[in-house]
Formats: C-alpha cells, structure tokens, sequence
C-alpha cells in the first residue's frame, strides 16, 4: 500500500492537569503520549483500545475540539496543530466527526433536517433551496426517508439518530471522518445496519475514516489497517490481516485471546490470556514499556523494558511493532499457548 | 436436565402501569433452574431479560404488578412475606448488577460491606466476618486480601470492584446466582478474568447461575443452556451448543447473523429490519411478526405457543428453522 496519506499525526501527546483544587494531590493525566500514525487515502484506520487507552481524547485532538499539547496534525499536508477556531472553519468541511452517543450529540430543539443542514449554513454552501434537496438527498444515502426530516431527535430510535449524525458528518462530503465508537450504544442488530452503512458509504464516497472502538469483531468486519493502543501510546500497527493472523506485542495478543466468540464450540477450545493486575493509571504510567507491569512476557523483557521505552519500528513491511522481544525478522514469542493464569 | 429443578419460574408476568398506559415487560415466561446450571438468557435492550431476574427476588418498585410464580425451596417467592424472603436474598439467591461502582456504598470499605452480609444472615461476629471477608477475597482472587479488605471501593479497579460483588454475593455460599451483564461494564481482558471466576465458582462450590446477557460471545462462553427473549416473550430455549448451531427462531438466526466475528471475513452483517415493538399490551400475534421475513397470515392473526422441535429445545414460531427447511 503506497496511498497517499490524507492525515498525518505526529509525536501527539495530550496531557490534562489534574487535581489543582483544595482537595487531592495534583499530577498529569498522560492521555495520549507521542503517538504517530497516517491515514491513508480511501482507507478504514480501526483504532482498537479499551477504556482509559486514550483513542478518544486522540480522536478529539484530531480533529482539534481538543488542543494537543504538544506534535503535529497535518490535514492534506497542512498543519492544523494550533489553528485558531476562525481558521479552521474553512477545513472543517473535509473533517467530520460522528460521536459516540447519539442521543447527547443532536440538538433536541432543533428538527433532524435542521441538524442536517446546519453544516450547510454555517459554510454557506447553499442557499434555502438547494440545501433542502441536499438534505433530503443525503437522507436517502443514510437510509432516512425525506419525511424523517421534521422530526425532532426524542421521536427517533437509537439507529435512526445515529444514521441522523452520519447525514451531519457526511453532508459537506469530507475527505476525513472520525467516527468514536459510533455503534457501541446501540442494540446488536441496530449495529449491524449502522456498520454495513458506514461501509456502503466509504465505499460510493471514498473518505477516509479513522473508525475508533473497543470491540476487535467490529474493526476485523469493517477496517483495512489496525492501530492498538495502550496507556496512551500505540503498540502495534499493521493491516488486519497482519493483526488477526499474525499479531506481534504481547497486549495484542492478549486482547484477540481474550475476545469472546459467539461459538460454543469454537470458544470453550479457546485458550485465553488472562492480563495480570490492573491497567495502571495514566496519572503515573509505568517507566519504559507501559506494558511492562502485565505482560505475560516480561520475563523475557526484563530489565531492558522496566527502564526503556520502545519505539514503534517496523517489524515487517507496513507492519510497526512496540517491544523490546520484536525486531524485524524476529517475531514475539506467542502467549496464545499460556495457560490462563486464573486455572 | 434429570435433576428436580432448583429454581422454577410458571407464567411470569411484570406489567408497570405508567403514565402513558401500561408496559407489559414480561409476558408469560417459565423457565427451570437445575442445581449447578449456568442459564444465559440473552436478548436486546427492553426486552425484559434483566425485569425478569430482578423480579425473581422482587426488587422491582411497587408500580411492577408482577404476577406467575416462582418456586423456590418448597415456596413461591412471589408470596412470601418481608422477613422470609430476606432470609432466601443474599444468603439462598444473591445477585451481581451491572454496574460495580453503584452498588457498592462508597463510605464503608470492601470489607465492613462483605462483612455486614456475613454478619446479618450468619450471625458471625465482626472478627469472624472479617476474617471470612479476607477468605472471599482470596476466593474471587483479589490480590493481597488482607490489604485490600480495609479500602474503600474508589480504590479498586472496575475488575477488582466486580469481583468484590461476587465475594459479596458468595459471601453465604447461595445456591443461585443472578448475573445481570456482570462483565458489560468492563473491558474484554477483564472481562475474560471474570468469567473464569464465576466458571470456577459454579465448579468449586456448585452455584446454579442465571446470566443475564446481550453478548452472545458471553453466553457461547459459560452458559449450559440459553433463554432468547423478545420484546418481553421467551421466543426460543436450547442448550447452548444447539442454540447456535440450530438456531430455530429468525430473530434468533437474526441476531446470530447481526455480529461481526474473529476470523470470519462477511461482505456484509445481516440486518434485522424495523425495530423492536414498544411492549405495550399483550399481542395478538407473533411479536416478531412486523420484522420476521417468514411472516404470513398465521403469524399476523395468532400467537405461537413455545413447543419443542427437539427435546430441551423450544422455539415460540409457527415457521422454525427445522421446518422450513424440511
């Protein structure tokens, strides 16, 4: 894959000061930590992590409702890093964002064709007319009937808001969408039209999407490369077949072995990872691997990955490792195969 | 299922009278309970899976008229009186909530409030219930016991606070235990610890377990036998490994088709069109009728009774899998 990268992140690092109040110590949640990646032209990014890994706060910097502290976001080669507001606005037609909660992101005032439009107006784009024939077209690209448009959001079920917020993001046609768990609220069967969407329309309108999630089925149905994130930083970045079938650090390996398969059979034969210990905190994350206090393989890395941090280098082609037991040409060592540690 | 059932649920029914008319949430639903079973009953948001469980020790609000029975040691639950059915909560059937955080107090630590149940239904005293605190906590594999039994609940983890509620639910050696999404607020590698612990509580000590459920991979991993609800019905019954290989009932084949899984590279999830009916009154039809690609005339003018199509397997449909394809 040589595509052009739409996006490119740079050394990203987005720390929150906390506690400066009367009460409790202070510190620095190291949210996202010097994390690199580039999104390629036309491609799904899945972003896999679980909760507190800090994909959201990474999504939110992307497209800058949050101010990074410190690297470089680069839109179709410019930088957007510290662009005020007034000069965004004009780049904020090629990068959308859907949300997590579609119950939270849509106005409940205004009608779902006026939510719709609204990216419309603000650009002033177009005038009444063709705004409303824009709406009611990109209705029917999300599976809306032109009717829905008077509703207000309350009247709509969990998948129609969603489809709702795609329309929104959608509307300007951006070449970028961030999409931070766009299914995970929503029923199991709802889920499923929402991802075929998505997929449909990636494919008629050719964005790129960083598609962030928790859930490792979803990005294997949905995504062409996958980034892992862990504590802030990512670990693994590799095509999906690369990560299902040949997965490299420890945590990934880990996280596959620990997914659940809707297969009796298939998941009782299973063996899987049980981590060690609680994921630590982001206020103060371990020295070097931040992976270190529960891998399954520290015995091997040890002491080299208790005091230095590794870099994410290629393993493979287009394939990116970070461990201290991975080089190219030298895979890690497989965990699949330990026994869990709960017997 | 040889066993004289441990728990037996007859024609449970919940309607809450609202506002806006009533809500049948559970509609005629039975089901047994053997000794050391683990039972999932699984199905989407409102469809009554969790009305159902909470029911059963009656810890719905009083707007819940809740009718049926539930047989338990010799008595129907649904009848007892206060004092009674606070001797059968927490010591006999003890339940798990979804969320770790809210149910735990936040002001006494994890060992007064594993202690407090030990000491109310065992009449142990406050060393006793400490130490039998300590002995819980190793039990459900909560690292340095003796240290943790004197924090509050802020100072665990998700996991850690979830297998606090299991020693708290196990502190009375229950011979039922109700998992209401026990692991859905946690993330997979969590996850996957919890459901080894309570695979090794029902083979250590014996729990029956009801697992409430929307995660069929949840299900595929630890229950014997799987409830499928639906708008407030029972709509299918088997043992777990039959149920996802012959699934009977098309919203059944629906949800299995609906999700993404490892390994498996589909074009495309299959869709369930149209959306889950408000549960308002009873129906005089097939529930899944309006999104069920097989409905006919039958399915719009009559209910379909639950009737086996295999022995232990259930299915509420006048067209099943199994016949149709015949």
């Amino acid at each position: 894959m040589s595509a052009a990268s739409v996006l490119e992140v740079e050394e990203l690092v987005k720390h929150f000061p906390v506690g400066r109040g009367l009460v409790g110590s202070s510190g620095t949640v190291h949210a996202v930590d010097g994390v690199s990646f580039e999104l390629r032209e036309g491609e799904m990014l899945g972003l896999v992590g679980e909760s507190g890994s800090g994909k959201t706060t990474l999504a939110n910097c992307v497209v800058r409702l949050l101010e990074p502290t410190s690297g470089s976001i680069r839109l179709h080669g410019r930088d957007i890093t510290h662009l005020s507001r007034r000069e965004l606005r004009p780049l904020r037609r090629s990068l959308h964002m859907v949300f997590q909660d579609p119950f939270s992101s849509l106005n409940p005032r205004m009608t779902v064709g006026e939510i719709v439009a609204e990216p419309l107006r603000l650009h002033r784009l177009a005038g009444r007319k063709t705004r409303e024939s824009r709406v009611i077209e990109t209705f029917e690209r999300v599976g809306l009937g032109p009717e829905h448009r008077f509703r207000y959001p309350h009247e709509l079920s969990g998948g129609q808001r969603q489809r709702v917020g795609l329309a929104r993001s959608l509307i300007l046609e951006p070449s970028v969408l961030v999409a931070d768990e766009p299914v995970s609220a929503l029923d199991v069967s709802v889920q499923a039209s929402i991802l075929n969407l998505l997929r449909d329309l990636q494919r008629d309108m050719g964005f790129s999407c960083l598609f962030i999630t928790h859930d490792l089925a979803t990005v294997e149905f949905l995504c062409d490369r996958i980034a892992v994130m862990y504590l802030g930083q990512l670990v693994e970045v590799a095509s999906r077949d690369a990560i299902f079938r040949d997965p490299q650090h420890p945590y990934t390996q880990a996280l596959l072995s620990a997914a659940v398969v809707p297969d009796p059979a298939e998941q009782r034969k299973r063996r899987r990872v049980v981590l060690e210990g609680d994921p630590p905190s982001p206020l103060a994350p371990p020295s070097g691997c931040r992976f270190h206090t529960r891998c399954p393989l520290h015995d091997l890395s040890a002491p080299q990955s208790d005091e230095v941090e590794p870099a994410l280098r290629e393993f493979a082609p287009d394939h990116l490792v970070a461990c201290h037991l991975v080089a190219p040409g030298t895979p890690a060592p497989r965990i699949s195969g330990v026994e869990a540690s709960v017997a | 299922m040889s066993a004289e059932p441990l728990l037996e649920v007859d024609d449970l029914s919940v309607r809450f009278d609202t506002d806006e008319g009533p809500v049948q949430a559970v509609d005629r639903v039975s089901f047994a309970l053997a000794p050391g079973e683990v039972l999932g009953i699984v199905g989407e948001s409102g469809c009554g899976k969790s009305v159902t469980c909470m029911s059963l020790v009656r810890l719905l609000p009083e707007t819940a008229k809740v009718s049926g029975s539930v047989r338990f040691g010799g008595a129907d639950l649904l009848a007892l009186g206060p004092r009674r059915l606070r001797r059968v909560r927490g010591r006999e059937i003890s339940y798990i909530f979804q969320e770790p955080m809210t149910s735990l107090n936040p002001v006494f630590t994890v060992g007064d409030q594993i202690g407090e149940v030990v000491r109310r239904h065992l009449d142990l005293s406050r060393r006793d219930a400490r130490r039998r605190a300590v002995e819980l906590l190793q039990l459900v594999r909560i690292p340095a016991p003796q240290r943790r039994v004197d924090e509050y609940p802020h100072q665990l983890s998700g996991g850690m606070r979830q297998r606090v509620m299991i020693a708290m639910a196990l502190a009375c050696d229950p011979k039922v235990l109700i998992a209401d999404e026990p692991t859905t607020a946690l993330d997979v590698t969590i996850q996957a610890g919890i459901l080894d612990l309570m695979r090794e509580v029902r083979e250590k000590l014996g729990t029956a377990i009801v697992l409430v459920t929307h995660n069929l991979g949840v299900v595929a991993d630890i229950a014997d036998r799987v409830i499928v609800m639906y708008a407030g019905r029972k709509v299918e019954e088997a043992p777990a490994a039959e149920l996802f290989a012959a699934p009977q009932h098309p919203y059944t084949v629906g949800l299995l088709g609906a999700i993404p899984r490892p390994g498996e590279r589909r074009e495309r999830l299959e869709e369930i069109p149209g959306r889950v009916p408000a549960s308002a009154r009873p129906l005089e039809h097939c529930v899944f009728a309006d999104r069920c690609r097989y409905a006919d005339e039958t399915t719009r003018t009559q209910v379909p009774d639950l009737r086996p199509v295999r022995p232990g397997h259930l299915v509420a449909c006048f067209h099943p899998e199994a016949e149709r394809a015949a």
